[in-house]
């Protein structure tokens, strides 16, 4: 992950509204981007984080609002002036041009000399890895190779932003992990600030050092992706991000560390309390990961605990996910690390198990 | 949005690649029986013909039963004096030259034409399809007898050229041979053969272009490209099968056009489809006029066979 972000916005998008028609694709989004970060834009199919990725390369103009490069507004400006370039979901490579041609097309635009090209393409291919590929043609290489092409391309000019249109959207499960990890390396030993956009939780909490959620044209959150995860700032953002048990609650008593709080089932759940939100408490979530289940009621079962009934229990490999039964009729979702092969303590289903969790897993939410 | 479906970069899968069993065969073959019996069949005598001696009203057998042996009476004297005869040689030229000029005329004005047709709105594309596909639905001869009225003293395209003052610049270019004289030139005729077969131009333009995968473009623009560069560099090069294909489907039948240079054009005009025409109805000489038809066959070989290396090579490529 690259460093915590200092002062000064590199990137600033400032009120940007988009409306087709009518509809508001991107409603009124604000973001700051610091320099040599990797943000992720995180949200489902329609929420507007493409078009606002389109907005900035300069393929749509926003219908209000200013986007800041630097301190210069981009909107107004064609694409082929912005400094910054992208790296398209499907490649987008010319067909007609050679892998060689193809990383040298935006240099060949900037009106370099054709040496200078030649040795500056060789370099990014060298980066990429795929030097010995320069003279075939883009029909004639595999996925992952087209996507170093791709990206050996969008460096070639050496913008100042680089912007990722779901970059390991198109790449298997075993590939993408590999490719994620060189993906990072090579952009951050370039050195340059990259915007991604994507729908995939991993690729966004992975990759980036910074993110936000997106829906429905709106920003929901912005934060490092363990900001995100284990303080979403909304009901939304806990159920977006991963999985989530959700227990209304109602506030019994607060001190200045700790927030008392009754739900259905647990009469007292005990929660440290986080930065000031604003409103009234009335959710407590609970990541599946953090409850600890045994057969054996905890010590002090009245704080934290509650006893269920084993209802689901799905072996995930790493992990089991288990559905708990409570007297309310809701299920608590936990997941239990396979820590041994031979997990022989391990509540089976319909067997009766105690749930229980320290006071600094739950999170406080107050809408 | 962008949507989630890949540039068509990889190569076809296996499953993908169609299988020609038994069935597909038969099929296949019988556009190859129709080209044998009605194309190399009738090449065959018309080459046999060329060669032959004529008599008064056929020509004479090549084949002879004499002095009891089978004696070959042939005679490549036409050939010879294809080459010697100017009349010949400068109507094969001007052929060429005509068929080069309209095809280079129904790119220019084609091309735009099927640009703007491939970017219209998804629901226009069909109008604007059946609108360039209108005139085939009225007989070729009358619109060239349309055309001929239209550029006669009596005609309004006459009046406008005329009444411009276009025709003294387009005598003093070549195009026609004194000013007011528009009909039975070189103007008319190549007017009327872009009029033609402009439509042959536009139909595979479109179809290459429709299939344009517009984020090429905006990849470019997003690499520097202006978009008239994009459009050079870009556009023109991707859309390369669609201009050979037009191309030839202009160029080819203008080579061994009759109908249009014998209602539209003059005698300066004269091309090989005319003398063809004349040797055979004219002069009853048979074995020339073949021969001049086996010529001209061979002129259109030539570009032919150039366009299936080509296509043949697009074959291993990208679709």
């Amino acid at each position: 992950m690259s460093p915590q972000p200092t002062v000064g916005a590199f990137l600033r998008v400032e009120e940007v509204v988009k409306s087709f028609d009518g509809t508001l694709a991107v409603d009124r989004v604000n973001l700051e981007l610091t320099q040599g970060e990797i943000f992720a834009l995180l949200g489902s199919s329609g929420c507007g984080k493409t078009t606002l990725l389109r907005m900035v390369a300069g393929f749509e103009q926003p219908t209000s609002g200013r986007l800041l490069l630097e301190g210069r507004d981009l909107v107004g400006l064609p694409p082929y002036e912005r400094p910054l370039n992208m790296m398209f979901q499907s490649y987008a490579l010319f067909p007609h041009l050679s892998v060689q041609d193809n990383v040298g097309f935006g240099l060949k635009r900037a009106g370099m000399p054709s040496a200078e090209i030649a040795t500056r393409v060789e370099a990014l291919l060298k980066l990429v890895q795929l030097s010995r590929l320069a003279q075939r043609k883009p029909h004639q290489l595999s996925g992952g190779q087209q996507q170093r092409v791709a990206l050996a391309r969008s460096l070639a000019r050496q913008p100042k932003l680089l912007l990722l249109d779901e970059p390991l959207g198109a790449l298997d499960r075993k590939l993408r992990e590999e490719t994620r990890i060189e993906l990072v390396h090579i952009i951050q030993q370039v050195g340059v600030t990259c915007l991604m956009v994507t729908h995939d939780q991993e690729e966004a909490m992975t990759m980036a050092s910074r993110m936000a959620v997106m829906h429905e044209g709106r920003i929901l959150q912005i934060g490092t992706p363990d900001e995100i995860y284990e303080r979403p700032s909304s009901r939304f953002v806990a159920d977006f991000i991963g999985n989530v048990n959700l227990l209304d609650a109602r506030v019994q008593s607060t001190t200045e560390q700790h927030w008392s709080l009754s739900t259905a089932d647990v009469p007292h759940v005990l929660a440290e309390r986080g930065p000031a939100t604003a409103g009234t408490p009335n959710c407590v979530a609970l990541r599946p990961e953090k409850i600890h289940l045994s057969r054996q009621p905890p010590e002090q079962p009245q704080v934290n605990a509650v006893k269920g009934v084993v209802r689901e229990k799905a072996y995930c490999g790493s992990f089991t996910q288990y559905h708990l039964g409570l007297p309310s009729g809701a299920v608590l979702k936990a997941a239990l690390t396979n820590v041994d092969r031979t997990a022989q303590s391990d509540p089976a289903l319909g067997e009766e198990a105690w749930a229980h969790w320290s006071s600094t897993a739950p999170v406080v939410l107050t809408r | 949005m962008s949507t989630t479906h890949p540039t068509n970069n990889a190569p076809t899968p296996a499953h993908k690649r169609v299988r020609t069993g038994r069935g597909g065969r038969w099929v296949v073959g019988v556009p190859y029986v129709w080209l044998v019996a009605f194309f190399l069949l009738p090449f065959i005598v018309v080459l046999k013909i060329s060669v032959s001696e004529m008599g008064t009203v056929h020509p004479k057998d090549l084949l002879v039963w004499k002095d009891g042996g089978l004696q070959v009476m042939g005679d490549l004297g036409h050939f010879a004096a294809m080459a010697a005869d100017p009349i010949y040689l400068g109507s094969a030229l001007r052929s060429v030259q005509y068929a080069a000029i309209t095809t280079v005329l129904c790119l220019a004005i084609g091309y735009p034409f099927a640009y703007f047709m491939a970017r219209a709105r998804k629901s226009v594309q069909p109008l604007l399809l059946m609108l360039v596909m209108l005139p085939f639905w009225i007989s070729f001869l009358l619109r060239a007898y349309a055309w001929k009225g239209l550029l006669s003293p009596e005609g309004w395209a006459h009046d406008l050229i005329v009444g411009l003052g276009l025709d003294t610049l387009m005598a003093w270019l070549g195009m026609i041979p004194a000013p007011g004289q528009l009909m039975n030139t070189p103007f008319s005729l190549v007017v009327g053969m872009v009029y033609t077969y402009l439509p042959f131009m536009i139909l595979p333009l479109y179809g290459t272009l429709s299939k344009l995968d517009l984020r090429l473009l905006e990849a470019a623009q997003d690499l520097g490209a202006t978009p008239w560069v994009t459009f050079w560099r870009v556009t023109v090069p991707m859309s390369q099968a669609g201009i050979i294909a037009g191309s030839m489907l202009v160029f080819i039948p203008c080579i061994g056009e009759y109908v249009i240079p014998e209602l539209l054009g003059g005698p300066e005009t004269l091309m090989i489809g005319r003398v063809i025409w004349d040797e055979l109805f004219f002069n009853n000489d048979w074995p020339r006029a073949s021969a001049l038809a086996v010529v001209m066959i061979l002129m259109v070989i030539v570009p032919l066979a150039l366009f299936r290396k080509y296509q043949a090579e697009a074959q291993e490529g990208p679709r």
